[in-house]
């Protein structure tokens, strides 16, 4: 396969074939939670993806370099990368607040929420154990290819949020049927939504 | 079972979190921002329920903006005079007049008194309404009583009949004053809460015109404006306006008011009013 070509499909694959939120159903806490304004949902969707493609990278650093050379890394992952993302995040807030205060009172408010978010565990997860690529079941992602994909699912991540909001805010002025409103009437717009997105399944008939 | 693979795990799972630890440690000396010591003091001072009546996204930022200046003492609307008392107290100035104000709607006409001239069947928001021609009320200046108001009541203060009057309670109104800005038409404003005699119409309509599609508008007869002894109150650009420092809130403006516009708020004269509000 060529390699331009790969790096787009893996991409391709976690932004819609695989979405994180409407096809494989991860994170729904924030879809549901920080998607109520537009602009809220933008500032979320920023965070994961920046967290995202920190932990990633460091999560893959510890899989090849520590996990995997001892064999410990089947039983080891999870706590291992729940430390990495949890103390990144933690050093990541201490460091913007200092650095940049804007960008801390644009994100800073977003990042404890997303230290345990499972969206990002699972990105860490599958960028050093791909599960939707079954081209190869002992297929392992290089280092850019596992930022290829943990751009792709934060970017799918944050599409989805952003239409979702924008669908919740245009409903705030909807006769929605009261027994329907709030939480009930989202939950049946993720729905339909997933609908749609499953219309991607066999996008390039691969 | 292999036991190396414990030890392994152990140390592999216990190095990582001792230097992670280290980083954060040594993290937490390095970038510690320099905070205003007055400013922990400040949160524990007012309310801290994060409930944005204030205006700001929280507790913090109200805290930060009374620091920089940019809020009073009086921030923490919620919280009332005691907390603009110990919030003074930290900053070092007298809490001053930190009295708290009363959300007032300059109109009480619902559709009763105020006939609709169409009816509307969009959206439910006043802004919605107000933008298309004009709004459904045969008055251009009137509440639409579609209630955007009430929606941004964080408290439930201000409620809607099914006359489309609204009605504030005042015991349960903090003056947050974030209903202020909702209001397409600008009809509400933050009194004093002691000020009990408002003028609840604004108007600009010539008399003869307002009365035409209002019972309850001012009519800029100056009946008010002649009888009231403190030059309280004036009628401008065809509607009456009360100088609150000036009233005495005598009541002699409310007497003669042919269409009751001017009322005392927890008065006898309007019982819906006492039943909804509550004298302070």
């Amino acid at each position: 396969m060529n390699e331009a070509y790969r790096y787009f499909l893996i991409f391709l694959g976690a932004l819609l074939i695989y979405n994180i939120l409407l096809i494989r159903f991860i994170a729904l806490c924030p879809l549901i939670g920080v998607s109520t304004q537009v602009e809220t949902s933008i500032g979320m969707a920023m965070s994961v993806l920046f967290v995202m493609t920190m932990s990633t990278t460091a999560s893959w650093l510890a899989w090849n370099y520590i996990l995997k050379p001892l064999h410990i890394g089947e039983f080891l992952y999870i706590p291992v990368f729940i430390l990495i993302i949890a103390s990144l995040v933690q050093f990541t807030e201490m460091f913007i607040k200092k650095a940049s205060p804007p960008l801390y009172r644009a994100m800073g408010i977003y990042l404890p929420l997303i230290t345990t978010n499972c969206a990002v565990l699972a990105a860490a997860t599958e960028a050093v154990k791909p599960g939707f690529l079954k081209l190869n079941v002992a297929y392992n992602f290089s280092l850019p290819e596992a930022l290829v994909y943990t751009i792709g699912v934060a970017l799918g991540f944050g599409l989805v949020l952003i239409l979702f909001a924008c669908i919740r805010e245009r409903l705030e002025t909807s006769p929605v049927p009261h027994a329907f409103k709030g939480a009930p009437i989202a939950f049946i717009i993720a729905a339909l939504l997933s609908l749609a997105f499953m219309g991607f399944a066999n996008l390039l008939g691969v | 079972m292999d036991l190396s693979l414990v030890w392994k795990a152990a140390i592999a799972l216990g190095g990582l979190s001792f230097i992670f630890g280290a980083l954060l440690a040594i993290a937490y000396g390095r970038f510690k921002v320099e905070t205003d010591p007055r400013l922990d003091e400040l949160l524990e001072a007012v309310l801290g329920s994060n409930c944005g009546a204030c205006g700001f996204p929280g507790c913090e930022p109200a805290c930060e903006a009374v620091l920089s200046g940019k809020a009073g003492v009086n921030v923490c609307v919620a919280g009332g005079q005691k907390c603009s008392n110990a919030v003074a107290r930290i900053m070092g100035v007298e809490a001053g007049t930190g009295k708290r104000g009363v959300a007032l709607v300059h109109c009480k006409g619902g559709l009763a008194e105020s006939a609709p001239k169409a009816l509307y069947q969009g959206i439910d928001s006043c802004a919605a309404a107000d933008k298309i021609a004009g709004g459904h009320k045969a008055c251009d200046y009137g509440c639409l009583g579609l209630g955007t108001c009430k929606a941004a009541c964080p408290v439930n203060a201000i409620y809607i009949d099914d006359d489309h009057r609204r009605w504030v309670n005042r015991n349960r109104c903090t003056g947050c004053g974030l209903c202020v800005e909702t209001c397409p038409r600008k009809l509400i404003e933050i009194v004093p809460r002691d000020q009990q005699v408002l003028l609840m119409c604004n108007s600009a309509d010539k008399g003869g015109q307002a009365k035409k599609i209002c019972s309850v508008c001012c009519i800029a007869c100056k009946k008010c404006e002649k009888v009231c002894d403190f030059d309280a109150i004036s009628v401008v650009n065809n509607c009456a306006l009360i100088d609150y420092e000036r009233c005495t809130q005598c009541g002699k403006c409310v007497d003669v008011c042919p269409t009751n516009a001017v009322r005392r708020v927890g008065s006898g004269k309007d019982s819906r009013t006492r039943k909804a509000t509550s004298a302070p």
